[in-house]
């Protein structure tokens, strides 16, 4: 087994688990912590249902972007729904036979990975161009952009420029999961991507990349407007009561 | 009006966002809090030996007790979105009032105490450690906040600066480094149950005085009770509208509602302030003790209702935590709290907002109105930030728009809307809100109105617009005092129910 393998081998392996118990903890993290007060945005929907239409329309069209700032919303957007896409296709080198969706996102797919750049682009232009936004920006968030930019040119690399053994591949990404590892083929670019991947993996936990899982327990966002019909108590200002 | 030792910024005809002027307001610190005032409300007299500690301590706790702050802190990704809708930023151009800088002033710190990335790479994601400078930043700028909610609106998760800068006024407040005009209101509705502490002999002459004014308008004799045993209605209302001009005007107008409607009501000297800056400073506790004079003053005079008055925060509390805090509402469970809704009428919400409460009447025509008795004025409606952005009227969400609007339209003939983005979910602060109505801060006060003032200006303009309608005590006095700095009336400025006021006919329906 040449050291190469073994070396990312283990890095997938810790990067998954870093990724996983770091974001299943942060998760479980918000949702012990109690909410004490009832403080959605208004006007908010007054039943569940209206808060999970709320909630959709928020992870599907970034709606409250969109009433913010157009440009950063279309770039914004774009990037994301790109990703999406991207991820998608990806699933065909960790499954077979490959779901249907899979098969159909691929022509798709292709686009997206311009999409993504595009997006990106955008994004990083305003942390120059815009004074506020250039204000606020930090080292990590321009780091952040610049490594997608990395995952999705090196792979648009591997697809347009220099390929990459795929069968090879796919024959490692199974090795892994099934604990039966196989050589990875030695290809510069693919060593680039994956490493770039496991980098991002690891970092989520630990990094703005938090807002995906903290959209859904951001309380202005995903509490009921019923606070006069049914009475909200949280844990421990049910203690206050007993004084 | 003073001549004003700053520059007043000029009204432009289609706003813009103004460039980054670092360190602008840098030398607006609101006065602090002399020891007697904090510790009158529980909080050490000056700032702690150990501060640093305690403050980070405090931190902890309240990542511990809120979910709202940890996930705020956690989810910003720097996008920018929020950058131009603070008005105090479009105000003054000073970048730590745009919200998300705001918020990184204690994101820095949160992000070095408690994350991986902040504890062993600072520089990479702007970490910082809690010195005296950072501190005296917090200081500065969590009093420029009027914790409005306007960039919740635009955050794409939804973070509310108002929940961060009242985070941090709790950390500052623990460790004895509390604002003075907010503590020491809360000192006085504590010790005297008014934010004017207001004694109760006081109330009763002016309410005396109030009473044969209007007679003397109107000819006819209409009640301000006070303490009525058994009265239908419990009207709790912010106490600037017991002698402050315009919001007194409001006050007459709730009365000769009552009273054309032929409903008993009563005010309380115990429960004489609807307002509550416990939530102002993020003190939970305050808060509900505040509050637990509301019910308190119910069950005493055995009402049948509880209708709060023209106050944009206090509605905001009465609406969204009075239930949560001492079971004003459906479904509390300790016994004061069952007595309350054993004693209410559950035909009605409780608590009630007088708009509601007025509009009911109007589309029943329980009360007739005049609508030409109001056309010397041309009207438009600033919504109140807390009204707008932290509760509802009504059974439908927006209703807290809706209402108002329509009374306004019953009782008068002359009504426009302001600009569609800065109105209703989008309203501007008026900039005095969240505890910054104070003198020490004008220069903050009139820069951050400048985004209403443009509003104001157009439709003044256009429609010739001469009376901007309210619904908040702070918005009142606020304009009252800043109108004036861009060449408007100050009398422009007053609520709804003074133009139910000049409308509403006595004659019938007695
Ligand atoms: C529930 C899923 C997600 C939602 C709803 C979501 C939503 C958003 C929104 C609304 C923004 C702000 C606008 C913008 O700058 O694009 C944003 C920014 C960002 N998102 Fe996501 N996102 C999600 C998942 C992800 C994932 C999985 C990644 C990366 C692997 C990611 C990476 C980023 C980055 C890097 C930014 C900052 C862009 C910048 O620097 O301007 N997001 N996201
Ligand atoms: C273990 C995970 C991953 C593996 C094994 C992998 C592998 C590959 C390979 C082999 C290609 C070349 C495709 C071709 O030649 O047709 C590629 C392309 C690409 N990869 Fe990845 N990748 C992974 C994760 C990711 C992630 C997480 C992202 C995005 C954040 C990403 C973004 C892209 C893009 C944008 C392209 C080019 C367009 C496309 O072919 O879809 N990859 N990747
Ligand atoms: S809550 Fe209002 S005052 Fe505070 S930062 Fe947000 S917009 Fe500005
Ligand atoms: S809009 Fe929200 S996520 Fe974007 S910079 Fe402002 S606070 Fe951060």
């Amino acid at each position: 087994m040449p050291t190469l393998t073994i070396v990312y081998a283990l890095l997938f392996y810790a990067a998954t688990a870093m990724l996983v118990i770091g974001v299943g903890y942060k998760i479980y993290d918000y949702a012990r912590t109690p909410a004490p007060l009832k403080i959605p945005t208004t006007p908010a929907p007054t039943t569940q249902a209206g808060v999970v239409w709320r909630m959709a329309r928020e992870v599907v069209l970034f709606e409250s972007l969109f009433k913010a700032t157009k440009w950063t919303w279309i770039f914004g957007w774009v990037f994301h729904a790109a990703l999406l896409l991207v991820l998608i296709r990806h699933l065909r080198y960790f499954q077979e036979p490959i779901w249907t969706i899979v098969a159909l996102a691929q022509p798709f797919g292709m686009y997206a990975a311009f999409g993504m750049v595009i997006g990106l682009s955008g994004l990083w232009a305003r942390r120059f161009l815009v004074d506020r936004v250039r204000y606020i920006s930090t080292l990590s968030d321009h780091l952040m952009l610049a490594l997608l930019l990395a995952i999705a040119l090196s792979g648009l690399s591997m697809k347009y420029v220099a390929h990459t053994d795929i069968i090879s591949l796919k024959a490692f990404m199974f090795g892994l999961m099934t604990f039966n590892w196989q050589p990875l083929p030695q290809d510069p670019l693919l060593l680039l991507h994956l490493f770039l991947v496991a980098t991002l993996m690891t970092i989520f936990p630990i990094s703005k990349l938090l807002h995906a899982p903290g959209l859904f327990f951001s309380p202005s966002r995903n509490q009921v407007d019923n606070p006069r019909e049914h009475r909200y108590v949280s844990a421990w200002s049910a203690k206050l009561e007993q004084k | 009006m003073a001549a004003p030792t700053f520059e007043v910024p000029k009204l432009k005809e289609v706003s813009e966002v103004p460039r980054v002027q670092e360190g602008a307001m840098a030398h607006i610190r609101s006065f602090p809090a002399s020891a007697a005032i904090q510790e009158a409300i529980g909080f050490p007299g000056q700032l702690v030996e150990n501060w640093e500690e305690k403050a980070i301590e405090k931190m902890g706790d309240l990542l511990h007790n809120y979910r709202s702050f940890k996930v705020y802190l956690d989810s910003c990704v720097h996008c920018g979105a929020c950058t131009d809708k603070c008005h105090y930023f479009l105000g003054t151009g000073d970048p730590k009032n745009m919200p998300v800088a705001r918020q990184d002033l204690i994101r820095n710190v949160y992000r070095r105490h408690f994350t991986f990335a902040g504890k062993y790479f600072p520089k990479l994601v702007g970490a910082k450690d809690l010195t005296k400078d950072v501190l005296d930043q917090w200081y500065t700028y969590y009093n420029q906040c009027s914790e409005c909610r306007r960039c919740s609106v635009f955050c794409p998760y939804g973070i509310d600066t108002a929940e961060i800068t009242m985070a941090a006024k709790e950390i500052l407040d623990t460790i004895g480094y509390g604002q003075k005009y907010t503590n020491e209101i809360i000192g006085k509705v504590q010790r005297i149950g008014n934010n004017l502490g207001l004694p109760g002999p006081a109330l009763e002459d002016t309410l005396e005085g109030l009473e044969e004014d209007i007679e003397a308008d109107t000819g006819v004799k209409v009640r301000l009770p006070l303490n009525q045993k058994g009265a239908e209605v419990l009207l709790v209302t912010p106490s600037a509208d017991f002698f402050s001009e315009p919001h007194v005007e409001s006050l007459i107008g709730y009365a000769k509602v009552f009273h054309a409607a032929g409903i008993s009501w009563t005010l309380s000297t115990h429960a004489s302030e609807a307002g509550n800056f416990g939530l102002f400073i993020g003190n939970y506790d305050t808060m509900r003790n505040i509050a637990l004079r509301i019910r308190e003053a119910a069950l005493e005079l055995g009402v049948k209702r509880i209708i709060v008055g023209e106050c944009g925060h206090a509605w905001r509390v009465a609406y969204s935590f009075w239930n949560t805090l001492v079971g004003i509402g459906a479904g509390a469970n300790d016994p004061f709290a069952i007595q309350l809704q054993q004693q209410l009428d559950p035909r009605y919400p409780a608590p009630q907002h007088i708009c509601e409460f007025t509009y009911d009447l109007l589309k029943r025509g329980a009360i007739t109105v005049d609508k030409s008795a109001n056309d010397h004025r041309v009207i438009t409606f600033h919504d109140s930030c807390n009204v707008a952005r932290g509760s509802r009227m009504g059974d439908m969400p927006g209703g807290q728009f809706v209402i108002p609007r329509e009374i306004i339209k019953m009782v008068a003939n002359n009504y426009h809307d302001m600009g569609a983005d800065t109105i209703g979910e989008s309203t501007f602060c008026c900039g005095g809100g969240g505890g910054l109505l104070t003198d020490d801060l004008i220069e903050l006060r009139v820069k951050g109105a400048l985004p209403r003032m443009e509003a104001l200006k157009r439709v003044a303009d256009e429609h010739q617009v001469n009376f901007m309608a309210t619904i908040c005590a702070i918005c009142k006095a606020q304009f009252s005092k800043v109108l004036p700095y861009y060449g408007f009336d100050m009398n422009m400025i007053g609520g709804v129910h003074q133009l139910v006021s000049t409308a509403i006919r006595l004659d019938q329906k007695q």
